[in-house]
């Protein structure tokens, strides 16, 4: 469809490895009857290797969950093509398990049944995916907590559930959006080592919304910085960092200088 | 692994001692009423045909249900209540599903439905008596057209309460509107539902007794009827009696059912009753 036109933003390493999501002059805007459209989304240009951590940062309103929305296949472009490998994402896809700000999960359902969700939406072989389910729920520590309702878990637990759900079907690409904007700082650091550790062992592409640069450092093979609305890339940084990644890093000066480096683009605003 | 978060779990509260305190005071109150009532009606020397004492009342109950005499009309008000409830719980859901599936059949019918509602049962319960005859399913009729409209509401209501995150969820892991329908919008109507089917079970009463004052031949409205016109005060206060416990045993009924099935629900959600 559209040329890649930013081809700054578009770091050269994208090259070397196979994208797996591309993004291109991706547009969104919010129509609306009695109020000025809302300009979310302008020009959006991105590719999203294979197995790789990609984290989006930027300030409340830029426009991070439209993104996600369209990557998730839930929300209409307004023009522009987002694939995933060659197929154009029109809709939701099999291939994506997502995670929401807060865990969404089903208050009636026991917790292996919430993890089993979307095994069961796709229809899969149910006693393959409660055995995943199973696996996974220890993989995060709730080994214990399988036949709990979620009322009896606490927010962090709850939080767990939604990821392990958003992984049950087994998808390429794990879609976050704000996961742990809820939870306190320091489950909140002890969520971000959890994760890694599951993208390590899943072999998964995730790609996280945050609004803390921190965070978003901490995690990604890439950050991308965002602009206030209507929300742009205004750079793409690599992550040099060695993994595994530990906590102590949040305190040596190279952590330091990426935050400097993305903290510019804010200004005195900032974004936490 | 760090699982330092704590688990919550409900314990009995203080709460729950006062409400079995009040329990205990709300019978006290009761027996005083009577005593005041008892001495009230001896003392002022009210006609009995006025008012019957509590005693006369509670004797004319137990030679109604001792002999049996009350039997067959308690058989029939009941299973007017249980069909015409059942029939009009049914309908009102039915179609709150129907109704509920889009804004464009709400505004299609909602207006006719509202009008419906606003036409007092009572005054078509004498047409529907005509129209069905002196038999049960005048009764079942005019009950269903009564509990219907609670369930309806709450109904439509309820399928509009699933919270959108949840929604979005089951959507961008690939679920159809069915499958979104069956493991999220109806789960979450049923405290509505539920709310709505207790109205509606009281309400039933009313509708068969109603029914019955129009025309009929037996059942506990019939009795009250009958026992007005000899003036056995003291009969007709116990029927009331009767009725105000198959009223009280029907609502526990419910509140039973609805406790085992909505276990997750929080007790404090605000609900509407759709009146
Ligand atoms: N459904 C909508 N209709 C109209 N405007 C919207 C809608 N959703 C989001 N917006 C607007 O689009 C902009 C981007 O929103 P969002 O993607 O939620 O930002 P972020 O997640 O970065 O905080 C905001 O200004 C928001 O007000
Ligand atoms: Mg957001």
């Amino acid at each position: 469809m559209h040329a890649i036109q930013r081809s700054a933003v578009v770091a050269p390493v994208a090259r070397e490895k196979k994208a797996l999501v591309t993004i291109s002059s991706l547009e969104k805007r919010y129509r609306s009857r009695d109020r000025a459209d809302v300009h979310a989304l302008c020009d959006i240009n991105l590719a999203i290797e294979d197995g790789s951590f990609v984290t989006i940062v930027g300030p409340s309103g830029c426009g991070k969950s439209t993104l996600l929305r369209i990557l998730a296949g839930i929300l209409a472009r307004s023009s522009g093509s987002v694939r995933m490998g060659q197929t154009e994402i029109d809709g939701p896809s099999r291939q994506v398990g997502v995670v929401f700000q807060s865990p969404v999960l089903l208050p009636w359902r026991t917790v292996v049944d919430n993890v089993m969700v979307p095994s069961e939406v796709q229809r899969l072989d149910l006693g393959a995916a409660r055995k995943r389910a199973r696996e996974l729920l220890a993989l995060v520590g709730l080994a214990d907590f399988e036949d709990r309702y979620p009322g009896e878990l606490s927010g962090g637990m709850q939080q767990r559930v939604g990821i392990c759900r958003a992984l049950v079907h087994q998808p390429s690409v794990l879609l976050m959006d704000e996961p742990f904007g809820a939870l306190d700082a320091m489950t909140r650091e002890t969520m971000n080592v959890e994760l890694l550790r599951i993208w390590r062992e899943q072999n998964i592409t995730i790609i996280l919304v945050t609004h803390s640069i921190p965070e978003a450092i901490f995690l990604a093979d890439r950050v991308v910085v965002m602009t206030p609305r209507p929300g742009r890339v205004a750079e793409v940084v690599d992550v040099h960092l060695p993994r595994p990644r530990t906590l102590a890093m949040f305190n040596t000066p190279d952590f330091g200088r990426y935050v400097t480096t993305i903290r510019r683009h804010f200004g005195s605003v900032g974004t936490e | 692994m760090s699982v330092l978060s704590s688990v919550s779990v409900r314990r009995p509260s203080r709460l729950d001692r006062a409400k079995a305190q009040v329990g205990w005071l709300s019978a006290l109150l009761l027996l005083v009423i009577l005593v005041v009532w008892e001495a009230a009606v001896r003392m002022l020397d009210i006609p009995a045909i006025v008012l019957p004492t509590p005693i006369a009342v509670f004797e004319a109950l137990g030679e109604g249900l001792g002999t049996g005499s009350y039997l067959p009309h308690i058989a029939v008000t009941f299973t007017e209540i249980i069909c015409g409830f059942l029939a009009g719980a049914g309908l009102g859901i039915a179609l709150g599903i129907l109704i509920g599936q889009s804004l464009f059949l709400e505004r299609l019918l909602y207006p006719y439905v509202v009008a419906f509602q606003t036409v007092p049962k009572v005054a078509i319960a004498p047409i529907i008596v005509i129209w069905f005859g002196y038999g049960l399913s005048s009764k079942v009729i005019i009950t269903a057209a009564i509990a219907f409209f609670p369930l309806l509401a709450n109904t439509i209501v309820g399928l509009r309460s699933a919270p959108t995150e949840q929604i979005d969820m089951l959507r961008a892991h690939t679920a159809t509107e069915w499958q979104i329908f069956r493991m999220s919008r109806l789960p979450q109507a049923l405290p509505f539902i539920f709310v709505g089917l207790d109205v509606a079970i009281v309400l039933s009463v009313i509708g068969a007794i109603v029914g019955e004052f129009v025309g009929a031949k037996e059942g506990l409205g019939f009795l009250i009827l009958q026992k007005n016109f000899n003036f056995d005060m003291a009969g007709v206060f116990a029927i009331l009696l009767v009725l105000s416990l198959i009223g009280v045993g029907l609502h526990l009924l419910m509140t039973t059912i609805q406790r085992r099935v909505l276990f997750w629900a929080n007790s404090n959600q605000i609900h509407v009753t759709g009146l």
